[in-house]
């Protein structure tokens, strides 16, 4: 396997000492990718939304008052730590030989994200206390479709994950648990750039 | 985690150069995160030098996820992934620009003392 082995499907490459998951994985991994690209088309036109909607108050509460930079710095590093966490499960599945590696990174990406999303529940309880929730402005309805729609995504993506994690226990590292969590491993990456983009935009650029 | 001993003579190698991708990834991201918090945090910058300084830590760290988490690499990728990055990229700059350009322009519009859509813009009755 030299250093330019052409890349097949977007994500970790398997190669061929999987060489079960070779005839499916580039359809299946293409398929899950566009439909990521779709889930961007989403989040970028709700973006566009809170752009617009930014400055429509109705005389309530602004990002100054209601973002808490703390929390959400917080938030960034538990979900980027999942990340890199669900990156060493990848190698693990890729290179290591025994399953409980691959389990033990999954589990911590597990926590990670529940960390993640028990900070952001925090954040949106807080707003709500505030008098601050999506009916009370233009531009409150517009970040309460974009970021809680993000935290849903975390959601459904820790589901998987267990999915997976009972998977492995039942029937092993097989095939389809292999592209299971090949395709996780895409959404959980994904769901990571979606809060790239959150946390720069919304909550920075709504403190600056 | 051991390596897959035998098979692939370079196992190995193809085994540190991918747990040192997740490495550099983790490592700069961090950087590119801690960078715009600290930024915002102290308030160093004046207010337009610090929104582009946010929005270019923003777009290099989309960048190193795509490189070193999503394993996108140009020269070695699937074209057709790229060019589905290229074309999702083509809607995303069409459908964001577009809407904030005519819907700030339409606010404009309706209420030409106002630069931007403000609360005020409305009438009374949905303040």
């Amino acid at each position: 396997m030299s250093a330019a082995a052409p890349l097949r499907y977007p994500g970790i490459n398997l190669g061929s000492a999987h060489p079960e998951t070779e005839e499916k994985s580039g359809e299946l991994l293409f398929g899950f990718w566009v439909f990521l690209m779709s889930d961007a088309i989403i989040f970028g036109v709700l973006f566009a939304t809170y752009a617009i909607m930014l400055h429509a108050r109705a005389g309530g509460p602004g990002p100054q008052k209601l973002y808490d930079i703390k929390s959400a710095f917080m938030e960034t590093l538990a979900l980027l730590s999942s990340s890199f966490t669900y990156g060493m499960a990848s190698v693990a599945l890729k290179h290591g030989k025994r399953q409980r590696a691959l389990i033990g990174w999954l589990f911590a990406t597990l926590c990670l994200g529940g960390l993640f999303l028990r900070l952001e529940v925090g954040d949106f309880l807080s707003m709500f206390q505030q008098g601050a929730g999506p009916d009370r402005s233009g531009y409150l309805s517009a970040f309460f479709a974009l970021v809680p729609l993000h935290g849903l995504h975390v959601t459904s993506g820790m589901i998987w994950m267990c999915a997976l994690i009972g998977q492995i226990r039942r029937y092993g590292v097989d095939r389809e648990v292999k592209l299971g969590l090949l395709r996780l491993g895409l959404f959980w990456h994904f769901l990571d750039i979606v809060w790239v983009v959150i946390f720069s935009f919304i909550y920075l650029g709504g403190l600056a | 985690m051991s390596p897959a001993a035998g098979g692939e003579q370079g196992g190995r190698s193809e085994y540190g150069r991918e747990l040192r991708g997740y490495l550099w990834g983790y490592g700069l991201a961090i950087l590119l995160t801690l960078l715009p918090f600290g930024l915002v945090k102290w308030a160093v910058l004046p207010e337009y030098g610090l929104y582009l300084a946010i929005g270019v830590c923003a777009l290099v760290q989309v960048i190193v996820h795509f490189r070193f988490f999503l394993h996108i690499d140009p020269p070695r990728q699937n074209v057709d992934d790229l060019h589905l990055i290229l074309f999702t990229g083509l809607l995303l700059f069409f459908m964001v620009a577009g809407t904030i350009w005519i819907l700030t322009s339409l606010a404009e519009r309706v209420s030409p003392s106002q630069g931007t859509f403000h609360a005020s813009s409305l009438p009374e009755t949905q303040r």
